[in-house]
């Protein structure tokens, strides 16, 4: 070969070499199908394998906690909704309890089993959403539209107690606005019965699954320790091996009085976080059938007329009421200065609300302790190193609301 | 009040000499700083098992001369179940604190939010930038004194909606 | 007994069916939509219960779900939109090709909903030409799904020369696009 022939070689093998190392950048988002919510991921794969992730969230920043000094206490309970959408009485209840806190006010025993009976739905349903969403993006798609069947029976049940399917914007200050009446009673117990089944078919589906175990056990895990660190909160802090949970640790709304596991799991993977949900969904229902059976008698709401509206006969007929009404509806309620944080457990984790009151008539300062966007800072971590369609998989196994990331 | 509190309670407050503590009605412990304490006193309790950071977020309270933005941490003891609430006063003219990613990861996109919102600097910070605004906004929109609604809106007839 | 599409009007012969282009073209145009769901919220997740088996979706002919804006018709916008995100919005709704409907669901797509704020976008139509708008928060499946027939009724009555005319070019110049 001649000098000229071997260095056109040899510069031909220098400049595949650099094409080999060459690193790509691939923008996965902000509108994507796999990325369920509306955030940004800017990723530097080499090949199919990930360097590092650069996020961007914002996309959906409704000003919610601005929003919220400017509406009464009891106008702020829609914008509550619109947090965690999947499980919306839970972010109601929540924020009803604080002000519950704020004021002093101790609840009937048949309220508090009412709301754990709602609380626990909204659980299942925001569960079910997150799993047959994982399932979806492994390539499954039968479970998605199975067990979205079982949310339609779900959304009948709310429809009962507050008239709404989604956006639930669910009971008063002080309790609830009706008693459950006898549809929503034969309609739980027709849940109660129908869904175990139904939900071990879904679980038959992928629980066991050659091809999902293979796809999932190993794609994003977290140790329990950097979980923590990041204050994850929730199925995916249960899943890395922490057994924290708000209903067991600061027991609110009576869930003292109900018998239920919390399930953990081992490395924080998908296939753990998918299995802690699959448990909890389970033992959700226990929980329901507990409060079913043993729910007591007594008013569905406590005795605060200046916070809780009186019913509509006696606001006709007697002056107090007439009076309370009109300042409950103008907002004048006596709430009394102070600052309170109160938790519950939502569907992601610890759902924590703060709220500062200068005695006005709306709260000075309320901050959301959102869990989706303290524990998805932790997702380049996770994914570092990781194949892009486990990136993608770990994505939908954090149940990243968008709602409650950006608020 | 658990045997575990009173004792890291009566630790600070004899660390720190600026510390305050004070137990509300609610039984809630609520202890303030300075901005020159707030870094020890969190590596402090991070050492005695305070290691979930809860919440970090920021109020605004223009009536407090001198002390008109205030940055409010929750911190939890998992194993005791011990919560306390800490707070550190700054003045509109020194904005600065020293931030606690080092020791807490998840305080980086509080941080961040809270810089957002307020424009409250945290020293040390890897990546002090907006997050959940555009990048372009140029005041900080928390603050009392800007209003909720966007301000160049030109088709929203004010006298319909009695302002 | 389930109701299929029936034929244009027309002239029926042995072996040879004759009617108008716009006829025909409006019938395949409106029974196929494709849509593309830029579901951002809450919105969203009634969309996909749209799309579940209840209130299947895909009776009207909106079998597949195309996230690619240059294989859809139809952008079904569902959920808040921010002025972070109109920019996005407006250049996903270039990237389609003519013709194209949009579709806005729910109250914060149309106009803002609740959050009249700072970081809201209040109303789509600052940004794109809107179609149909479906009010609610979030509107009920059925009333999505009558937002979908509107959009059909509009495919189906269209002229073919509407994407060329002079006025659809102005109204696109209104909006900045080109």
């Amino acid at each position: 070969m001649s000098e000229l022939e071997l260095q056109n070689k040899n510069a031909v093998l220098a400049s595949t070499e650099t094409i080999d190392g060459e690193i790509a950048t691939l923008n996965l988002g902000p509108t994507h199908p796999a990325t369920h919510g509306i955030f940004q991921n800017i990723l530097q794969i080499d090949g199919e394998r990930i360097l590092s992730a650069e996020q961007t969230v914002g996309y959906i920043h409704r000003a919610f906690e601005k929003l919220s000094e400017r509406l009464h206490y009891k106008q702020i309970t829609p914008i509550n909704d619109r947090l965690n959408y999947c499980s919306s009485p839970i972010n109601n209840i929540g924020w009803h309890m604080t002000v519950e806190k704020l004021i002093g006010a101790e609840m009937p025993k048949r309220v508090d089993y009412m709301r754990v009976i709602v609380m626990e739905l909204a659980r299942i349903a925001d569960h079910l959403v997150c799993n047959s969403v994982i399932g979806v993006d492994t390539g499954a798609l039968t479970g998605f539209t199975y067990m979205f069947q079982e949310r339609e029976k779900i959304y009948d049940i709310y429809e009962e107690i507050c008239g709404a399917r989604l956006t639930t914007n669910l009971g008063r200050i002080g309790g609830f606005d009706r008693d459950f009446n006898k549809e929503f009673i034969s309609k739980l117990r027709a849940f109660l019965k129908e869904f175990p089944k139904k939900f071990d078919e879904f679980g038959a589906l992928l629980e066991r699954n050659r091809i999902f175990m293979d796809r999932t056990i190993g794609a994003g895990p977290i140790s329990a320790e950097r979980a923590l660190n990041y204050s994850f909160a929730g199925p995916n802090l249960r899943a890395a091996g922490v057994d924290y949970d708000v209903r067991v640790m600061k027991p609110y709304s009576s869930y003292e009085d109900f018998d239920f596991n919390i399930p953990v799991g081992n490395d924080g993977d998908t296939y753990d976080r998918f299995m802690v949900r699959q448990q909890e969904i389970r033992e959700s229902l226990k929980i329901i059938t507990q409060a079913l059976e043993n729910m007591p008698e007594g008013d569905y709401h406590a005795d605060i007329p200046s916070f809780y509206l009186p019913p509509k006969e006696d606001v006709y007929s007697s002056m107090e009421a007439l009076i309370y009404h009109f300042k409950i509806v103008m907002g004048e309620t006596p709430i009394p200065k102070g600052e309170v944080y109160h938790s519950v457990e939502g569907g992601n984790g610890e759902l924590g609300y703060y709220l500062v009151s200068d005695g006005g008539r709306t709260p000075y300062r309320l901050h959301f302790r959102r869990p989706c966007f303290i524990y998805y800072q932790a997702y380049p971590e996770m994914i570092k190193g990781s194949l892009l369609s486990d990136a993608i998989l770990t994505l939908s196994s954090l149940n990243v609301i968008a709602g409650e990331l950006d608020a | 009040m658990s045997q575990f509190s009173t004792q890291i309670q009566e630790s600070l407050l004899s660390q720190f000499a600026d510390s305050k503590y004070e137990l509300d009605i609610y039984k809630e412990h609520n202890f303030t700083f300075s901005v020159t304490d707030i870094h020890a006193a969190m590596a402090y309790l991070k050492s005695e098992g305070f290691i979930f950071l809860t919440d970090l977020t920021g109020s605004h309270y223009p009536e407090n001369p001198g002390a008109e933005f205030q940055v409010v941490y929750h911190i939890h003891n998992l194993s005791e179940n011990v919560r306390f609430r800490l707070k550190v006063n700054l003045s509109q003219d020194n904005m600065h604190i020293p931030t606690v990613t080092d020791l807490f990861s998840s305080a980086n996109w509080m941080e961040r939010e809270t810089f957002d919102f307020f424009g409250i600097l945290f020293d040390g910070h890897p990546n002090l930038s907006r997050i959940l605004n555009v990048d372009d906004m140029d005041y900080h929109p928390m603050k009392k004194e800007y209003a909720l609604e966007d301000e160049t809106r030109v088709d929203k007839d004010d006298t319909f909606f009695g302002r | 007994m389930v109701k299929i599409v029936g034929a244009p009007e027309g002239i029926e012969g042995q072996g040879f069916f004759a009617t108008s282009f716009d006829k025909v073209i409006g019938m395949a145009r409106a029974n196929s939509l494709w849509p593309l769901p830029f579901a951002t919220s809450c919105c969203g997740i009634e969309f996909m219960a749209t799309m579940g088996a209840n209130y299947d979706l895909a009776r009207f002919g909106s079998e597949r779900m195309s996230f690619s804006p240059r294989q859809s018709d139809l952008l079904i916008v569902a959920g808040t939109i921010s002025k972070k995100l109109g920019p996005v919005l407006k250049q996903v709704y270039d990237q389609m090709a003519e013709p194209k409907w949009v579709l806005s669901v729910g109250a914060c797509a149309s106009s803002g909903g609740i959050f009249d704020t700072y970081s809201v976008l209040q109303g789509i139509d600052h940004v794109i030409p809107v179609d149909v708008y479906v009010p609610g928060c979030p509107p009920r499946p059925e009333q999505i799904i009558e937002g979908i027939l509107k959009i059909q009724e509009l495919a189906r009555n269209e002229s073919l020369r509407r994407r060329d005319s002079p006025e659809y070019r102005k109204m696109l110049e209104s909006y900045n696009i080109q």
